[in-house]
């Protein structure tokens, strides 16, 4: 298995506890040299070798893309998930070697815009914070709305209002404090894209009522990796290959695929960018699709299925793989 | 015939919006008045129309002041009408739509200052009526001739016999005239008109 098709060696020079959830790790060539350069909204797949298993997440880039020496993900705990941001708080210590893929941008800025209005929640901050830096280092016009629980899960809040001061907007659960989202998107300058990066209520709100409000789909960018969800095992042919396989409880079915020695493509793994979409020869039984992808008709049709996130159950399932 | 760069019309559809702005020509007048069957109640409350009538077009005024627009604007030229809305579109916030019909000369103009201002085309709903008439780029002094109906047609500015491509730039609101006899200026194609 492996993490796209560069994988770079890389060393942790730096675990900073961020607050009482979020770790950030820092990684720089094992080689030394610089690192291939990213715009802000990239992220990377991190490897990780957990004993017998290994586990492949993609973490946003959140340094600045203006500094190559290394490349800084912040991992937010998740106490009840599959397992990887466990395995990063816990086991990785500075000094370790990791495996790190090349950057993969699916949350770019799009720089014609006039002005860019950002909206985060939680640990989706951090592709803002790239996309911050390197916005600032020009003269790209910004506005960042930042909604967390409280103050000491603000994660970054005290950095970015040094960097940007009145940017930056902070709402706080725990003081009442809302994010008027209507007003804000009704004093927006023709020419205004929105980005949005947080669980997925809060972006499934944004993209609502921005498109209440009269913005284009166009206009409006989201960014929300999927973790693959556990759920009963089910069994499948991979026809081109001739294999059979099953896919375990709290596997995926790519991660299946991937450990019965083929070698399918992939980049996010999170159900965003489409990569690793696979047509389905035939099927008895029904998906659990769980991806951002796949449009409404290809789901009807039941042709395809995106294996990094999405499940089946039923009696057979053949893919051409 | 049909190349990709050749822009599509559509029907005019009520979008989701705070202000609707509908710009018009012309004929374009009796596609703002079907839309209006088809638009929600109060729509004309957050809704411009802004209509250069032409030679022709005056006895669609009344029709379109029916309407009851928030506001209303003649324009006497399309030129006039244009610095208006440049400045129109640098006041105005996200959430507001807009809607040309007419013909290709008006929608490719309106289109163009559009996307300056921040609206990309895929963003404005358009509707073709009236005159197939096309706006032409000479491709070799640069001059753009306005309502050309014939094929060839002569450049308003170098006068060469120009070929009316179907390429289309959306940057220039224009098509693309390129000389039809530049290896022997002596041989004139006969000249159909068939922009009408």
């Amino acid at each position: 298995m492996k993490a796209g098709s560069n994988r770079i060696e890389a060393v942790v020079t730096n675990v900073v506890a961020v607050n009482e959830l979020v770790k950030r790790f820092h990684f720089e060539r094992a080689d030394g040299g610089l690192l291939p350069t990213f715009s802000g909204g990239a992220h990377i797949v991190v490897e990780m070798r957990d004993d017998e298993k290994t586990r492949l997440n993609p973490y946003s880039l959140m340094s600045t893309p203006l500094d190559t020496r290394d490349y800084r993900v912040s991992i937010r705990r998740d106490d009840v998930g599959r397992g990887g941001s466990l395995f990063m708080h816990r086991k990785v210590k500075l000094g370790d070697r990791m495996v790190i893929s090349n950057p993969v941008n699916l949350f770019s800025l799009d720089l014609r815009a006039k002005k860019h209005l950002m909206i985060a929640g939680g640990i989706g901050i951090t592709p803002f914070v790239a996309q911050t830096s390197q916005l600032a280092a020009g003269t790209g016009n910004f506005e960042l709305h930042y909604a967390v629980r409280n103050d000491a899960l603000a994660t970054y809040a005290d950095v970015l209002r040094e960097r940007h001061g009145s940017r930056i907007h902070l709402y706080r659960d725990d003081h009442g404090e809302t994010l008027d989202l209507a007003r804000v998107l009704a004093t927006q300058p023709l020419g205004t894209h929105l980005y949005v990066c947080g669980p997925a209520g809060m972006i499934t709100w944004v993209r609502n009522t921005a498109a209440a409000a009269g913005w284009p789909a166009e206009r409006v960018h989201f960014e929300h990796f999927a973790a693959p969800q556990p759920g009963r095992p089910f069994d499948v042919r991979l026809a081109v290959s001739g294999v059979e396989i099953q896919v375990g409880e709290h596997e995926s079915l790519l991660e299946a695929i991937e450990a019965a020695g083929l070698d399918p493509p992939y980049l996010c793994r999170g159900g965003v960018c489409g990569q690793c979409e696979t047509n389905v020869i035939s099927h008895d039984g029904k998906f659990l699709h769980n991806d951002h992808w796949l449009s409404e008709e290809d789901r009807q049709s039941g042709c395809k299925i995106m294996p990094c996130v999405s499940r089946f159950e039923g009696k057979s399932l053949v893919l051409e793989r | 015939m049909t190349i990709l760069s050749r822009p599509v019309y559509g029907v005019l559809t009520p979008q989701t919006g705070k202000n609707h702005l509908l710009i018009a020509d012309a004929d374009g007048a009796s596609a703002i008045t079907d839309f209006a069957k088809k638009a929600p109640p109060g729509f004309f409350a957050s809704a411009e129309i802004m209509y250069v009538a032409g030679p022709d077009g005056a006895k669609n005024v009344d029709a379109l002041k029916a309407l009851s627009p928030a506001r209303f604007y003649l324009g006497p030229s399309l030129a006039a009408a244009l610095p208006r809305l440049r400045q129109l579109l640098g006041e105005s916030h996200m959430g507001l739509r807009l809607y040309v019909a007419g013909t290709e000369g008006l929608i490719g103009q309106i289109v163009q200052i559009a996307n300056e201002a921040g609206i990309e085309y895929t963003a404005v709903q358009t509707e073709h009526r009236g005159s197939l008439a096309r706006r032409v780029q000479c491709v070799h002094c640069k001059g753009i001739t306005e309502n050309v109906t014939t094929q060839p047609c002569t450049c308003s500015h170098c006068g060469l016999l120009l070929l009316v491509r179907d390429h289309y730039s959306r940057r220039y609101a224009a098509y693309q005239g390129v000389c039809i006899n530049a290896e022997d200026p002596t041989e004139i194609p006969p000249t159909e008109e068939i922009f009408r």
